[in-house]
């Protein structure tokens, strides 16, 4: 039932522990967490280092901006609400449609603009932020997902969680949602983790629940022959996300745009080691290497494929 | 890397500083290491507290007389200002403390230590005086009739003023009994029996006890009913029944007739207890400290007024609850919810003792669980809706404590050792965990919280740990090297050899 220690060690397992102590509280200073954490705020970060994100259309920082909410929604189509600073994917409400007076959600469910104006408010006062913080909304444009992610899963968006560690990408993972999972990405909930190569953008290795599938339980689909399109650039964009952080573990979600390409969709300071099981691999190896470096080039592309050369798979292709 | 020599270094201090602290004290003063297994001393602190009208001053407190069961070994009093003389009358001793001028509020200590006597067999009478004759019982219609009524069906059952007395205790303990109900919305229990069986001619008076508990604070006296049977006193605990006798922990303070205290020149008179269980090297030791200065004389818990000395014993009980905690979520990689709820739990545990205090927090925590369901509904915001939790789960305290006292469970005391504002975010926090991840989650974390607050409870009740935390505060110094160790472990959780097991099953 068990491993042995020595057992987890020689496969390289990065844990919880040595996590925080070696990696998190040594690279990660404190005072830059409010970058990842408050969404505008890395928004803005994005911007200035080129990092393509969903676009913003428009911020709310007050009650009475809440009462023009129509105004200032105009002809918007498509478009998500978010808190600011919130927590765990909490209050964020996609709207897909407009039907005259209505909004619909992905679900079907219309609402009126009252009701939106009611979540826009419980937003500000703080219900969905850590702590119960006073918050920000943010509207910004729905992901258009790329007809290839689109037909990997069934609910949600599909998108890509990359590990960068001083700037070089060290691990990535393709989150599938599930019926299991209720539409969430969320690997404990029963989301699917793809493995990916780092060289190609393959798939190397995929787990459920812990144990390792080859088909998408509900969509059929052969996980095997996942193959990222335009990887290069989507490795790119991750290592872009360490400058404008300047954390040295980071995790970071992109979601590919069918319009625009790679797109970052957030940040996180404290990433899980999921990704591991979903790799089938130890991040340790892989961190302790980037350690031992001393120089780490200063451009992103440089270190995206500093990534690619010595962390891919070394198969006959 | 550069800093863990640094870091190394300060905790071989800290353990080095504990453990030589530790020794010194045990070698120099001969506090034991492990709890003695010799009789316990209990150390008893009355705490006499009034408003001063600003004349002349006296109050008079009723004094332990050879209490059966227990010795007095030493007694003092502490009062600033006071002149205290000790009078021995034929009914009993007395403490008198007297100023010429007082104002304001007052406050007189009476400190006394008892060892357990010779098994605690209840002596002859403690003090042989005679009995006056019975006292002249009037009561009142239809107080009279009711009286009359019982204390002649309790004749029939007896013959003996001792079998009269078993009988009596029984009809006033009895629920059904309409006549005892009647009598007893004027009086308790003890003074009822006493009032009838002087009026069916046998001497009896109320006596106070004082139920010994360690580490008790506020506590009051507890009236037992003494009666002069066959030419001596014998007393009777209520709690037992009509059998003779009293409670092995009951100690007896009060054994005359008159009050317990008398103050002149004061209002708003009370007394209060407190208690504390000693081994006998600490005793020698606090008197050995308070009377020379010793070479060894640093900080001591010992000096302090025993109320708070009471409460630093449990509170030095926390750090180890804190420990515990760490070790568990780190080393073990047990899921708790909320950082260091588990300790506050546990600490109530200490009070409720495992079983009742456990019942508590469940009924507790899942009626919230079915409340807060409703409250999100509402839609509030998080500081009204933890507010009206706070509300909602006072509330069912006290809805509990008065079911379980209807169902003769004493679970309302209990319930409230626990922390109500922490219950209720526990609750807030339960909740959310079940919206956002399901009931499994919920069962995890909570599971885990409580495994984590059982064990610290085991830890913090064993007599040694008690004993060590307590006459060796520098414990503390090595605990707190224990949790710095802790906080640098970079190996693997227990969890995690669970967790990643799929990544080796393949090879």
């Amino acid at each position: 039932m068990l491993v042995s220690p020595a057992t987890l060690r020689s496969h390289g397992l990065l844990g919880m522990n040595r996590r925080n102590v070696s990696y998190i509280s040594r690279y990660n200073e404190r005072r830059l967490y409010p970058l990842v954490d408050d969404k505008k705020l890395t928004k803005e970060r994005a911007m200035l280092h080129g990092v393509a994100t969903p676009t913003l259309r428009d911020v709310i920082d007050t009650q009475h901006g809440v009462r023009d909410l129509g105004k200032r929604l105009g002809g918007l189509e498509r478009f998500a609400i978010k808190p600011s600073r919130g927590a765990g994917g909490k209050g964020i409400m996609v709207i897909r449609e407009r039907d005259g007076e209505q909004f619909l959600k992905a679900s079907g469910q219309a609402l009126t603009l009252g009701s939106l104006q009611r979540h826009c408010s419980n937003i500000l006062a703080g219900l969905h932020s850590l702590a119960g913080a006073p918050d920000s909304v943010i509207i910004e444009d729905l992901i258009e997902a790329d007809p290839y992610f689109e037909s990997l899963s069934v609910e949600g968006v599909p998108d890509i969680r990359v590990i960068i560690f001083r700037g070089i990408p060290v691990m990535a993972m393709l989150r599938l949602s599930t019926h299991a999972s209720d539409g969430k990405a969320n690997l404990h909930q029963g989301a699917i983790g793809v493995g990916l190569d780092l060289a190609s953008g393959r798939c190397i290795h995929a787990v459920q629940h812990s144990r390792r599938v080859h088909s998408h339980p509900d969509t059929g689909v052969d996980l095997n022959r996942i193959a990222i399109p335009d990887w290069q650039n989507l490795l790119t964009l991750a290592a872009r996300c360490h400058d404008l952080t300047g954390l040295g573990y980071l995790g970071a979600d992109i979601v590919v745009d069918r319009n625009r390409g790679p797109l970052m969709l957030e940040l996180n300071a404290r990433p899980g080691l999921a990704i591991q099981i979903a790799n089938g691999k130890g991040l340790l190896p892989r961190l302790q290497w980037i350690e031992a470096q001393e120089n780490i080039p200063d451009s992103a592309e440089a270190r995206a494929g500093m990534a690619m050369a010595e962390f891919g798979e070394k198969i006959p292709t | 890397m550069r800093q863990q020599p640094l870091f190394f270094l300060a905790v071989s201090v800290l353990i080095i500083i504990g453990v030589s602290m530790m020794w010194l004290r045990h070698d120099r003063l001969g506090i034991p290491l492990l709890p003695a297994n010799d009789k316990p001393v209990w150390l008893v602190e009355a705490r006499i507290d009034f408003v001063a009208l600003g004349d002349e001053t006296l109050a008079s407190l009723s004094l332990p007389n050879d209490p059966p069961g227990y010795r007095i070994i030493s007694e003092q009093a502490a009062s600033p200002g006071y002149g205290f003389s000790r009078i021995i009358e034929s009914t009993g001793r007395r403490g008198e403390w007297s100023k010429r001028q007082a104002t304001g509020p007052q406050t007189l200590y009476y400190k006394v230590q008892f060892a357990p006597g010779k098994n605690g067999t209840p002596r002859p009478s403690g003090n042989t005086e005679a009995p006056s004759n019975p006292q002249r019982i009037i009561w009142e219609e239809p107080q009279a009739t009711a009286a009359a009524d019982l204390l002649e069906t309790a004749r029939r059952r007896s013959s003996t003023p001792a079998s009269l007395t078993r009988e009596l205790i029984k009809a006033v303990q009895s629920p059904n009994d309409q006549n005892a109900a009647l009598l007893l919305d004027q009086h308790s229990p003890q003074q009822l029996v006493v009032r009838l069986l002087n009026q069916s001619g046998v001497p009896a008076r109320l006596a106070m006890g004082l139920k010994l508990e360690d580490a008790r604070r506020n506590q009051s006296l507890q009236p037992l009913v003494d009666v002069y049977i066959e030419d001596s006193w014998h007393l009777y605990d209520l709690e037992r029944g009509g059998q003779q006798g009293i409670t092995p922990n009951t100690l007896v303070w009060h054994r005359t007739s008159g009050p317990v205290l008398d103050v002149m020149g004061g209002q708003n008179s009370q007394v209060r207890f407190s208690m504390m269980r000693q081994s006998i090297p600490a005793l020698d030791l606090a008197q050995s400290q308070t009377s020379a200065d010793q070479p060894l004389g640093y900080i001591s818990l010992y000096q302090l007024p025993i109320e708070e000395q009471g409460m630093l014993k449990l509170l030095l009980l926390l750090p180890l609850g804190a420990l515990v905690v760490a070790f568990m979520r780190i080393v073990i990689g047990i899921r708790t919810s909320g950082t260091f709820m588990p300790v506050l739990i546990a600490l109530a545990f200490i009070q409720t003792t495992l079983l009742p205090g456990l019942t508590a927090f469940l009924t507790i925590v899942g009626l919230g669980l079915l409340l807060r369901g409703y409250l999100s509904r509402l839609n509030l915001l998080l500081v009204a809706r933890i507010a009206a939790m706070i509300v909602l789960v006072v509330l069912l305290t006290g809805l509990l404590s008065v079911f379980g006292h209807e169902m003769g469970i004493n679970l309302g005391m209990t319930i409230t050792f626990f922390p109500m504002i922490i219950i209720a975010w526990t609750i807030e926090r339960m909740s959310v965990i079940w919206e956002e991840q399901g009931a499994r989650e919920v069962a995890i974390q909570g599971g885990g919280s409580l495994l984590v607050a059982i064990a610290a409870y085991g830890l913090m009740q064993l007599a040694t740990v008690r004993h060590l935390t307590f006459n060796f505060p520098e414990v503390h110094l090595i605990i707190l090297a224990l949790i710095l160790l802790v906080g640098q472990y970079t190996g693997y959780k227990l969890s995690e050899l669970y967790r990643f097991r799929s990544m080796v099953e393949k090879d």
